[in-house]
């Protein structure tokens, strides 16, 4: 398929790859009215859009729940499968194999990734798998109707649960603990922020973790909530603005240049992902500091946003196994099967 | 004493641990080069070190290489296992063992040969004292050797093979060797029977085991994506593929064109081959029954969703501990029936490690053919020990990749598809694959709830009519799968229904049964499900048919009578599942514990077209003339002897 340039008299709806906006979309959404994932489908279409990403270079990955639902809301032009409980990321790590050119990207909840896919949420990210792992998080399980997930703070009350007793998981903190090479904190209720977070995701080289502070309007958005619109609206405190800009953008402008105020992360495909500093200077490459920032936001009851930690240079999965240029699945027969002579030679071994 | 001349079974109880491997598979190939048919199991309990375990090997003129449950030949390595060791041997055997074990030989009608197996190891100053224990085994190849008539030059060649050339331990064990038979030929007198002398039954056989060839064969099938996690009997199908993929699929820039995955656990192996599969990609996951358990979910999803992956599971006693090294044909109704909600399975049955081989290619394609999970169930005995076998053959037919759509195919279609579809009136609709760039490519996939476009819909009827879908998809592989191997005798009035590892255990059973008991009866073995006309066709010839498998609830059996209730009344289970190798003893006293002689039955059994040993049997023309068809390449006919 060629794409079309742009040039005089494309309609301006049209972005660099020739597609509107609605080329992006997918089928209506079937979740309740203000729910935080809509507000996350939403900034996905809309920064797949604005980065001019060819929806079929991108594959959609779901395990079980009501983030794992949304997946058909947005790039309906763009393979998906909605796999089991906890188990997408085994799913996304065997299908990125087929075509090793393109971009993964999966929506899970806390539910999804904090239980029963604990398991495998950490060993996708130890190898790295080339793909965006978005964690819809509101602490509850929506579907099955409001019980607690592993998310969750202690002492959160629900409707027909009582109060919750256990520590919560820190996804990011796991994602850290894990050798994440990509971990970004950010809240619905921030959707521009969202949408830059998700394009320098989609720009990372690997594993990006995002862990999305989604409200449940419906079981979990009580005031006092830790995953509610209101306290995460009370307590957020971005670490830095954050901006992704694309390759060979002119991107700088002068009077953010000033030394101590603007931090740049170099991406392997030429995109520039820039921090503005807000109160403090944060540096995202520097795990330590990523550890205490976490540890300092659980301690303090902030909800710390932003990227969180970065590092460019890692290998992906599909790059450690060395593959040919040719996506895997369009190898022919000629590719794949030894010629005949080898079976001579195979059978001689067999003594 | 008449001598008894390549027939006989010799068994070696060692420590499992000790390294007597090496030794006992330099006895069977060096039985193996002298031209006698022979065969190796390795009878080892879970441990890495310490417990006792036992190698039993059998050497057969006529070609019966299952177990035996007699042993002629014993060789007693270690202490713990002495008095049960000596106790086995039958009368009139042989017993070997290692000197330095004092305990009292309590037998007087056997030959008993001590060995001085540490004096032997110390006298060659050129073994270091840390391999004194290891090279210490090859004092009763050595000694064995001499008594019973290995050759040495075709132990030495074993030796280089098993050492891959390599001087120094070849040197080292041959020494021992030598010097052991030396010591034998001065200081034992023969006291038994028990003779081998070349023969030219092996000539253009192999000997290979079932994980290796069946990871062989998935490589000349093309595989693309493997993905496992280790389990005992089936982790070194997956170390296979790692070993010979570098060798068999190498290319000038040293790129891959395969990807193998160690996953952490079966939940991960199986969705990782699950998406591969659904990517487009020849991709399969190996295990056993307790990673088949954990598959479960994902496997009864990908039957649901249509993707095409190939399921390998090396059976094995489960669940948990106690006999997990022990082999089993356990696992069938649960592959069978696997997934929650309404599901059945394909699933081939191989019967040697040279269909090991063919079903490695072969999977792929029915999987890509039917687009649906294909599971392969070898087991232990064939998975793990050396098994004597034809050589493996070049696929005879192409890579069939079913129905795939590109991005030429939609243009030329303007888009127009349906994932779920069924244009072709078979059941199997079109696909595509992520990668694909038309705009009208990409589909959503999920398990349960799709229209014909893929699209979510809960409506009953669109439920209704995917359900039958699927059904009838079933029955379309039935021209996929392979044909059932049928075995007449002359006026064959009963039948046998076998499977996988017990084939060669039921061959005898069957020749014992004709020559000892007068009964003389065909033997089927079937090689898939769902079954084929073959095994129609088969079932209708006899009243008796015995269905011989190594579980405890005669699950083929189960089976069977679920796919042919009406003849539910004729099968008899002959099921034996102690979790060692197959063996004909209880084959053939199993059958004629539940014999019923034609006098004595209500009905006669059914006149066949003719004598069955001129080959025109119903089943055997069925059989011919499906093998003939274009999917069916395999031979369905051999003849009786084991060997030829």
């Amino acid at each position: 398929m060629t794409q079309p340039l742009p040039m005089a008299g494309t309609p301006a709806n049209v972005n660099l790859a020739g597609l509107a906006k609605n080329d992006y979309r997918g089928n209506p959404s079937t979740l309740c009215q203000g729910c935080g994932h809509n507000s996350i489908s939403n900034q996905i279409i809309s920064a797949m859009y604005e980065m001019n990403i060819v929806p079929e270079n991108v594959v959609k990955f779901s395990g079980i729940g009501c983030s794992s639902k949304s997946p058909t809301y947005f790039l309906s032009r763009a393979f998906g499968f909605n796999g089991l409980h906890g188990r997408m990321p085994s799913l996304a790590t065997g299908a990125l194999f087929g075509d090793h050119t393109l971009k993964g990207l999966g929506v899970s909840g806390d539910g999804d990734t904090a239980s029963i896919g604990m398991g495998q949420f950490k060993h996708v990210i130890r190898r790295n798998v080339n793909m965006v792992y978005i964690v819809e998080n509101n602490g509850v399980y929506g579907l099955t109707k409001g019980q607690f997930s592993a998310t969750a703070e202690k002492g959160l009350s629900l409707k027909h649960q009582g109060s919750n007793q256990y520590m919560p998981v820190d996804i990011c903190m796991e994602a850290l603990a894990s050798n994440a090479t990509f971990i970004a904190r950010s809240f619905a209720g921030n959707p521009k922020q969202v949408k830059e977070i998700l394009k320098a995701a989609m720009a990372h080289k690997g594993i990006a973790v995002l862990d999305i502070i989604s409200p449940c309007v419906t079981f979990n958005n009580q005031d006092n909530a830790y995953h509610s619109y209101s306290w995460g609206k009370d307590h957020e405190e971005p670490l830095h603005d954050i901006s992704y800009i694309a390759p060979r953008s002119e991107i700088i402008l002068e009077e953010e240049l000033k030394a101590g105020e603007v931090r740049e992360v170099d991406m392997h495909d030429g995109s520039v992902i820039v921090l503005k500093n807000l109160e403090k200077d944060y540096n995202p490459t520097d795990r330590f500091e990523a550890i205490r920032v976490l540890a300092e936001a659980q301690a303090n009851n902030w909800l710390a946003t932003g990227l969180i930690y970065i590092e460019t240079d890692k290998p992906s999965l599909t790059d450690m196994h060395n593959l040919v240029d040719t996506p895997l699945n369009r190898l022919a027969e000629a590719d794949l099967r030894p010629v005949r002579e080898m079976i001579d030679k195979i059978n001689a071994l067999m003594f | 004493m008449e001598k008894v001349v390549n027939d006989f079974s010799i068994i070696v109880g060692t420590k499992n641990g000790s390294g007597s491997s090496t030794a006992n598979n330099t006895i069977l190939r060096a039985i193996f080069k002298m031209g006698i048919p022979v065969s190796g199991k390795n009878l080892f309990p879970s441990n890495i070190q310490g417990l006792p375990t036992w190698y039993s090997i059998r050497a057969n003129k006529d070609g019966f290489v299952a177990r035996s449950e007699e042993q002629e030949i014993v060789i007693a390595m270690n202490p713990d296992s002495f008095a049960r060791d000596l106790a086995s041997v039958a009368p009139g055997g042989a017993f070997y063992y290692a000197d330095d074990i004092k305990q009292p030989i309590t037998r007087a009608d056997i030959a008993v040969y001590p060995m001085p197996v540490k004096q032997i190891v110390r006298g060659d100053p050129n073994i270091p004292s840390d391999f004194r224990d290891l090279v210490g085994n090859m004092v009763y190849v050595g000694a064995l050797a001499q008594m019973i008539g290995i050759d040495l030059e075709t132990i030495h060649a074993a030796l280089v093979f098993h050492f891959k050339g390599k001087q120094k331990p070849i040197d080292m064990n041959f020494n021992t060797i030598k010097a052991a038979a030396e010591w034998a030929k001065t200081n034992l007198e023969k006291q038994d029977p028990f003779y081998l002398e070349p023969l030219n039954k092996t000539e253009g056989l192999i000997m290979a085991d079932g994980n290796t060839s069946a990871a062989l064969g998935s490589i000349f099938g093309g595989l693309q994506f493997a993905a496992w996690y280790p389990i005992t009997p089936a982790s070194s199908l997956a170390e296979a593929l790692n070993e010979y993929l570098p060798t068999l699929r190498p290319r000038a820039d040293g790129k891959h064109t395969y990807a193998v995955v160690q996953a952490e656990d079966e939940l991960a192996a199986i969705g990782m081959a699950i998406g591969a599969g659904w990517s487009g990609l020849r991709a399969m996951t190996s295990t056993s029954g307790p990673g088949l358990s954990l598959m479960s979910e994902y496997a009864g999803l990908a039957y649901y969703a249509e993707v095409p992956v190939v399921i390998w599971d090396v059976q094995r006693i489960g669940p948990s501990t106690g006999l997990p090294t022990r082999t089993s044909q356990g696992d069938l109704t649960f592959a069978n029936f696997i997934g929650h909600g309404d599901s059945e399975s394909v699933i081939l049955l191989p019967g040697g490690v040279d269909e090991c081989f063919e079903f490695g290619w072969r999977a792929f394609d029915v999987a890509e053919q039917v687009q649906t999970p294909v599971f392969v169930l070898s087991d232990l005995d064939m998975g793990m020990n050396q098994w004597m076998s034809k050589p493996f053959e070049y696929p005879n037919t192409p890579m069939q990749r079913g129905k795939v759509l590109w991005e030429k195919d939609l243009e030329e279609l303007k888009g127009n598809w349906g994932r779920y579809l069924d244009k072709d009136g078979d059941g199997v609709t079109y696909r595509t694959v992520p990668g694909n760039k038309h705009p009208m490519s990409a589909y959503f996939t999920r398990g349960t709830g799709h229209d014909e476009n893929a699209r979510y819909t809960e409506d009953s009827a669109m439920w209704l009519k995917n359900m039958a879908r699927l059904k009838k998809k079933h029955e379309t592989a039935r021209k996929y799968v392979p044909a059932p191997v049928l075995y007449t005798r002359p006026d064959a009035k009963v039948g046998v229904i076998g499977f996988g590892s017990t084939e060669a255990a039921i061959l005898e059973a069957v020749h014992q049964l004709d020559a000892e008991d007068g009964i003389q009866a065909d033997f089927l073995r079937v090689r898939a499900i769902p079954f084929t006309q073959e095994v129609t066709d088969f079932i209708d010839n006899y009243d008796q048919i015995f269905v011989v498998e190594m579980n405890r609830d005669g699950q083929m059996k189960q089976i069977l009578s679920a796919e042919y209730p009406e003849k539910a009344g004729n099968f008899k289970s002959v099921a034996h599942g102690d979790g060692l190798p197959a063996a004909a003893k209880w084959v053939r006293a199993g059958i004629l514990a539940k014999y019923t002689s034609p006098a004595k039955s209500n009905g006669k059994a059914k006149s066949k077209a003719g004598p069955a040993a001129a080959g025109t049997t119903p089943a055997k023309k069925a059989a011919k003339k499906v093998s003939g068809a274009k999917m069916k390449t395999m031979k369905s006919v051999r003849k009786t002897s084991a060997t030829k």
